[in-house]
């Protein structure tokens, strides 16, 4: 065990599966000897050799078209974008390429291959280094979409990932990066794709988030513990698709209160789908209605990003309202 | 424009001293070759216009540039391919039968039904690359399949094929900077045929002709008559030799022309004018070739009569094979979406399932949702 951020889990799942299968090979832009601009891939260019770990032109079409490439040619890609708010020129490889690949050639060409991308506010980047765009991608049938909020899960993750056969969009929430800190496993280990994670148990009112809004949630539970005497049940969804459905149902069940957590914006956000499905499935069990605290239907600003992004204040307010309602 | 490669004159002539260097036996599979291509677009089209398959995309004259590339590639070579080039499956041994299903979208169709006629996916005896909608979407992935080859030391080579308006598209500044900057084993040849739909090359592009914009890229170029086989398998031999040597890519562009519409549901007469139909008839790349085997004394009109024959009744049998086989099952709509089906698609699937045999239709088939 070590004590790690969740960038060096990132880091060390990289050279795990780097050393345990010769055909996974890292790129993208400045991943190479500069180990990318937040240092995830550091160190892999030297220990791996130039032809495991390389820079890319400045093109995420291609990047993203060059890893369905060597996908369907038996590498096992990990590309990196280096801010998932400049992966839009890849939507078509992505939505339509990589995504579709194995349904449109009745599974005659596949691409297992994995894309790496900070995602999310929290580090004053405006409108152009804080997108959550999960919503977008975890829309597409075909790829997986999956978000670590842990360096454990990190590290597991990113491993089930390179390891699945199917392409996976894994967003890391770039404001934990070295904000949290946790023990991680040596060597190779991995955490179960479409499995969700018990962050805090509780009966009262039943929390649903992912990536950098649970340590945003667990203290808005610990204050609801401490200033009201309310347990919050809070799970990390961890892959948002192909969701744990059932997993969601029985933890609204439990406490037939909702709310959901994302820091993208609210309209035909993450949190839609968790509310329509509770909607459908489970509404019987409901004492109140879903609340959802999000990030608004805005661009997302630079100055003001701490009102804009949802916080333990605004968290609570919801754990609150749906309480007591 | 750059000086063109010809080595075929239009009445069948070629060079002093030109050797094909191709045995006659595949001499004349290549001119079959085009005439099965010609045959599948004649039987498509009245299959289209009878209403018993939704679509197609006509290749006449374009026949020489598919069929001359392919016989430049090995077995063991990949194809990316536009929706305009089966002719290179055909020529590699891969049966019409198996095109007919695609095109009635049948239960053996290699795609299960999921994609629009003329979307082929093979993987033997080539690679014949799953075919997407979306123009230029597909040169990225012949630079990284490249790219897997040369890292494992292969000398397979990765060609790639596009029209004029793929040119414009992103795949292509991408596909051709990567390619140039890793040298990729890749042999991109685009297809100028005239129009990317209704537009002409002058909409397209400024440039003076397609094949100079590989100079931006710093990679070797080479402008062909596409309506002459053997100048389009020289060009694409050369290249593909250079690949195989480790230095890279190479752009070329085979001139012909689209004699027919984009598809059949398009009408050319509104936009070509019909004396550049004329003027293209006259330099037809079956004729040609034709002519060509018949000085080599490899074909006389008796024997090419009954090639014809012989390529429209193999034609006439693959369609209607396909046309007889079923539909795909209803499961295939939920199927290779991912490798293992997720509960929420199987639930999805179980719901029509059970919707249609509630109501008795027969797509349900019989017993449980199978997967």
């Amino acid at each position: 065990m070590a004590n790690l951020t969740l960038i060096q889990a990132v880091n060390d799942g990289l050279r795990t599966v780097m050393k345990a299968d010769d055909s996974v090979v890292v790129f993208g832009e400045d991943v190479g000897p500069k180990g990318g601009v937040f240092l995830a891939t550091e160190g892999l260019t030297a220990d791996f050799g130039e032809s495991r770990c390389f820079d890319t032109p400045l093109s995420e079409d291609g990047i993203i078209g060059t890893a369905v490439g060597m996908a369907m040619n038996g590498l096992r890609p990990v590309a990196e974008i280096q801010f998932q708010d400049f992966i839009f020129p890849a939507f078509d490889q992505i939505v339509s390429e990589a995504a579709k690949l194995r349904y449109r050639s009745g599974g005659q060409y596949t691409a297992p291959m994995v894309i790496r991308t900070p995602y999310g506010g929290g580090i004053r980047g405006g409108l152009y280094h804080s997108q959550s765009g999960e919503a977008y991608f975890a829309h597409t049938a075909g790829l997986k979409v999956v978000i670590p909020s842990t360096p454990h899960d990190a590290k597991g993750l990113l491993i089930a990932s390179i390891q699945d056969p199917d392409p996976v969009l894994f967003m890391e929430p770039k404001a934990l990066y070295r904000s949290v800190k946790g023990e991680v496993p040596e060597g190779e280990y991995t955490v179960d794709l479409s499995t969700l994670r018990t962050v805090r148990e509780g009966g009262d009112v039943t929390i649903y988030c992912y990536g950098a809004m649970v340590p945003v949630v667990e203290r808005a539970a610990a204050q609801a513990a401490e200033q009201r005497g309310i347990d919050c049940l809070v799970v990390d969804l961890r892959t948002l698709m192909p969701l744990d459905e059932e997993g969601v149902l029985e933890a609204a069940k439990q406490t037939g209160r909702v709310v959901v957590v994302h820091e993208a914006p609210r309209f035909c956000g993450y949190g839609a789908e968790i509310s329509a499905l509770i909607a459908e499935h489970c509404i019987e069990y409901m004492e109140a209605p879903v609340r959802r605290v999000t990030g608004f239907d805005t661009p997302f600003p630079n100055t003001l990003e701490h009102h804009y992004l949802p916080d333990d204040r605004r968290v609570l307010d919801a754990i609150e309202s749906v309480y007591d309602f | 424009m750059t000086d063109m490669l010809t080595v075929l004159a239009p009445d069948g002539a070629t060079k002093k001293g030109f050797e094909a260097g191709l045995p006659d036996e595949e001499l004349l599979h290549c001119y079959r070759t085009m005439l099965l291509v010609r045959s599948f677009d004649e039987i498509c089209l009245k299959l289209q216009r009878a209403g018993r398959i939704g679509f197609s995309i006509p290749n006449l004259g374009i026949e020489a540039t598919q069929v001359g590339a392919a016989s430049a590639l090995r077995k063991t070579d990949w194809i990316f391919p536009s929706y305009r080039d089966f002719g290179m499956a055909l020529y590699h041994g891969i049966p019409a039968v198996e095109m007919m299903h695609n095109m009635f979208g049948n239960a053996e169709d290699s795609a299960k039904g999921r994609q629009m006629p003329v979307h082929f996916s093979f993987v033997e005896p080539i690679h014949f690359y799953s075919i997407s909608s979306p123009i230029g979407t597909h040169l990225p992935h012949a630079v990284g399949a490249a790219h897997a080859s040369k890292l494992r030391g292969e000398d397979t080579v990765h060609l790639v094929s596009f029209g004029d308006g793929g040119t414009s598209s992103l795949g292509f500044h991408s596909g051709l900077n990567f390619a140039a900057v890793w040298k990729s084993p890749v042999v991109f040849l685009c297809q100028n045929n005239g129009y990317a739909i209704s537009c002409p090359s002058e909409q397209q592009t400024a440039s003076d002709g397609y094949a100079v914009k590989a100079e931006a890229y710093g990679m070797p170029h080479a402008t062909v008559d596409g309506n002459d086989l053997f100048a389009v398998r020289q060009a694409v031999l050369e290249a593909a030799e250079r690949a195989r040597r480790g230095e890279g890519p190479t752009l070329i562009e085979a001139v012909t022309f689209r004699m027919g519409g984009h598809s059949t549901s398009d009408d050319p007469t509104k936009y070509v004018p019909a004396e550049l139909v004329e003027e293209w008839r006259q330099k037809d790349p079956v004729d040609r070739f034709r002519r060509f085997l018949e000085r080599k004394g490899l074909m006389t009109p008796e024997q090419d009569e009954a090639m014809r024959a012989d390529t429209l009744a193999e034609i006439d049998r693959a369609a209607k094979a396909a046309e007889a086989t079923a539909a795909p099952g209803l499961e295939t709509i939920f199927s290779d979406v991912f490798a293992e089906v997720p509960d929420h698609i199987r639930k999805q699937g179980e719901f029509l399932f059970d919707l249609s045999q509630r109501r008795g239709e027969a797509d349900a088939g019989d017993g449980e949702f199978p997967l």
